[in-house]
């Protein structure tokens, strides 16, 4: 395990020495930057003119439009983390980088773990600082604040981990940008699969529903993409929906009523755990 | 790891064989490497050279057949701590410095307690490659000849007792390749066994005790280097040199007369290459030339595996008889 943390201080340097880090700092701080000034204008236009907006209104609408942010962000971090992820085992290989370590006394679990742990880390701690800063810029500029914004961080960060093992697995065995693209296209058609199965029960399209939810237990991050919006979603909306549309509410892809069941955030950590195991397994399997 | 006794081979394969698909990259590799050796192992491209190093490392998995290295099964994890590997085709992280790099190599040698180095070890590694003035640059802007050279640094890190080179001095000019052929010899004075995989025939028979010649997956000679050129010899043109003097010559070697007035000497020491010239011209032959005979590396290598390769040529002026 010691060689597992040698490699886990490198990745983490090596993201600093070549200023990925800072480059998605400085991302972090332009685009928190930019939607509260959108947000701040949305408010202060909003309390102004002959017709202003009640405190109610405001809140939803500042509610709503962070639940669209987050969506952008989540997408900005689902792709930096299959593109952290991609290249990682890939390019070691091709470089011969990996050959030079492994044939020192290290198992090959200790480059997948030891990368996986480091990368993990920066992408948790992107999401983490970005989400948390972006809340409060929120707050600071329209007084709302979402219900549980550290769970709604949890959830990003774990649909991030996900990717991001997801393509390291597929790094073992495929070019870094082969790996990327198949983990892009794959969290894409994830995210669709939840917005069919909640448009398939609006229909009671049974087959579709069962295709559509077993997807998502494939792939977690649409599930767990459904735990951040339900953790950034005010009472007031949810029993609002709920009270229009009833169980239908839920075709709504940035709508979520109930947080993720128990059983399936457990699966999503077996998941994480299982495709690290496989990714281990793979790489311990082939030449180099 | 098993503790190997120290007069047990450092490399012993049998049959070791390695099928990709439908190639067979490796048939049937038989190997012993002793203690404290300069071994050549030597190939064309294509030849099986880098597979098998890759076997003996644990990097890649034998189809069949066996063997140890350090006294362990190949591939063993611990035996690692004792091997130190310079890959064919590498490059280090090129955002580490120099410096960084053999450290970090330092580490991963002592991650279980043996063979832990400190940067004292690791200064030592870039002075004797002469990098010690570049410790603190960054590996990306090395040339692939200084490149080599670190990876050689990363190689001899605390005085493994085996060091695997895979073409240690493809990019370098003769100057940085007699260094490196300095630094191989004082490795094995130090009591490292080299294993040196190369297709530079020059630099293997300049600096290796014993050598294997293979191809396509099979070892086709091997042994000292001595045993495997044979008889020295020399070739002279004379004249103004009586048919009766040519018994003066008998004492040196077998003579064989040729045209234009060559003679040659076989089993000569060429010590008394001298020697030979003063008896010819006490007698009042005229020398005009005089060229070593032996047969070099090269010409074994052409001949064993059919002069197919384009890289055994390029391995440095033969001595030949025109």
């Amino acid at each position: 395990m010691r060689a597992a943390w040698i490699i886990a201080r490198l990745t983490v340097a090596e993201a600093a020495r070549r200023r990925i880090l800072w480059v998605l700092l400085a991302l972090t701080l332009f685009s928190v930057f930019v939607t509260t000034w959108g947000v701040e204008r949305l408010v202060s236009l909003g309390r102004e003119g002959p017709d202003p907006a009640n405190e109610l209104e405001i809140q939803v609408a500042v509610s709503q439009v962070l639940i669209l942010v987050a969506f952008m962000f989540s997408f900005v971090l689902a792709m930096t983390a299959a593109f952290l992820g991609a290249p990682s085992i890939a390019s070691d290989l091709e470089s011969g980088i990996a050959h030079a370590m492994l044939a020192r006394p290290i198992r090959r679990a200790d480059l997948v773990v030891g990368r996986w742990i480091g990368l993990a880390a920066i992408v948790i701690a992107y999401a983490s600082l970005s989400g948390l800063l972006e809340v409060a810029a929120v707050r600071l500029v329209s007084g709302y604040s979402p219900p549980q914004p550290w769970l709604a961080v949890v959830f990003l960060s774990g649909q991030a981990v996900v990717l991001l093992t997801f393509a390291m697995l597929l790094s073992t065995r495929l070019p870094a940008i082969a790996s990327g693209a198949v983990c892009v296209v794959l969290f894409g058609l994830g995210w669709m699969a939840g917005v069919f199965a909640g448009i398939g029960r609006f229909f009671d399209a049974g087959p579709l529903v069962t295709a559509a939810e077993a997807s998502r237990w494939l792939l977690p991050s649409d599930g767990l993409w459904r735990g951040t919006i339900y953790a950034l979603e005010p009472s007031v909306v949810i029993a609002g929906i709920v009270g229009v549309g009833g169980p239908r509410a839920e075709a709504n892809p940035f709508f979520a009523p109930t947080p993720p069941p128990t059983e399936f955030l457990i699966w999503s950590v077996v998941w994480i755990a299982a495709i690290l195991a496989l990714a281990t397994w793979s790489l311990s399997r082939r030449d180099l | 790891m098993a503790e190997a006794p120290t007069d047990a081979p450092v490399i012993d394969t049998h049959g070791l064989a390695k099928r990709y698909g439908h190639t067979d990259a490796l048939i049937d590799l038989t190997l012993r490497v002793e203690p404290g050796e300069v071994f050549g192992f030597l190939g064309p491209n294509g030849a099986g050279k880098t597979t098998a190093v890759k076997l003996l490392l644990g990097l890649a998995r034998a189809s069949g057949g066996g063997g140890t290295v350090l006294g362990a099964p190949l591939g063993d994890r611990l035996a690692r701590r004792e091997i130190g590997y310079l890959p064919e085709l590498f490059r280090y992280q090129p955002w580490l410095r120099a410096r960084e790099v053999v450290e970090l190599h330092g580490r991963l040698r002592g991650v279980d307690g043996g063979g832990s180095t400190s940067s004292g070890d690791a200064a030592a590694a870039l002075e004797l490659v002469g990098l010690a003035n570049r410790a603190d640059d960054a590996v990306g802007g090395f040339s692939k000849g200084m490149q080599q050279r670190l990876g050689l640094a990363v190689a001899l890190l605390g005085g493994p007792r085996l060091v695997i080179l895979d073409e240690p001095t493809s990019a370098l000019d003769p100057v940085g390749r007699a260094d490196v052929r300095s630094i191989v010899r004082r490795a094995a004075d130090a009591g490292s066994t080299i294993f040196l995989n190369s297709h530079l025939l020059t630099e293997v028979e300049r600096v290796c005790d014993r050598v294997a010649v293979v191809d396509h997956g099979r070892v086709l000679a091997s042994g000292r280097i001595d045993d495997l050129l044979g008889e020295s010899s020399v070739r002279l043109r004379i004249t103004d040199f009586a048919a009766a003097d040519v018994a003066e010559l008998r004492r040196f070697g077998r003579v064989s007369v040729g045209e234009d007035g060559w003679f040659s000497i076989t089993g000569l020491d060429p010590e008394r290459v001298p020697d030979v010239v003063a008896a010819i011209v006490s007698t009042g032959g005229r020398v005009h030339a005089v060229e070593s005979g032996r047969v070099t590396l090269e010409d074994l290598f052409m001949r064993l595996v059919g002069g197919g390769s384009d890289e055994a040529a390029s391995g440095g002026a033969p001595e030949r008889p025109a």
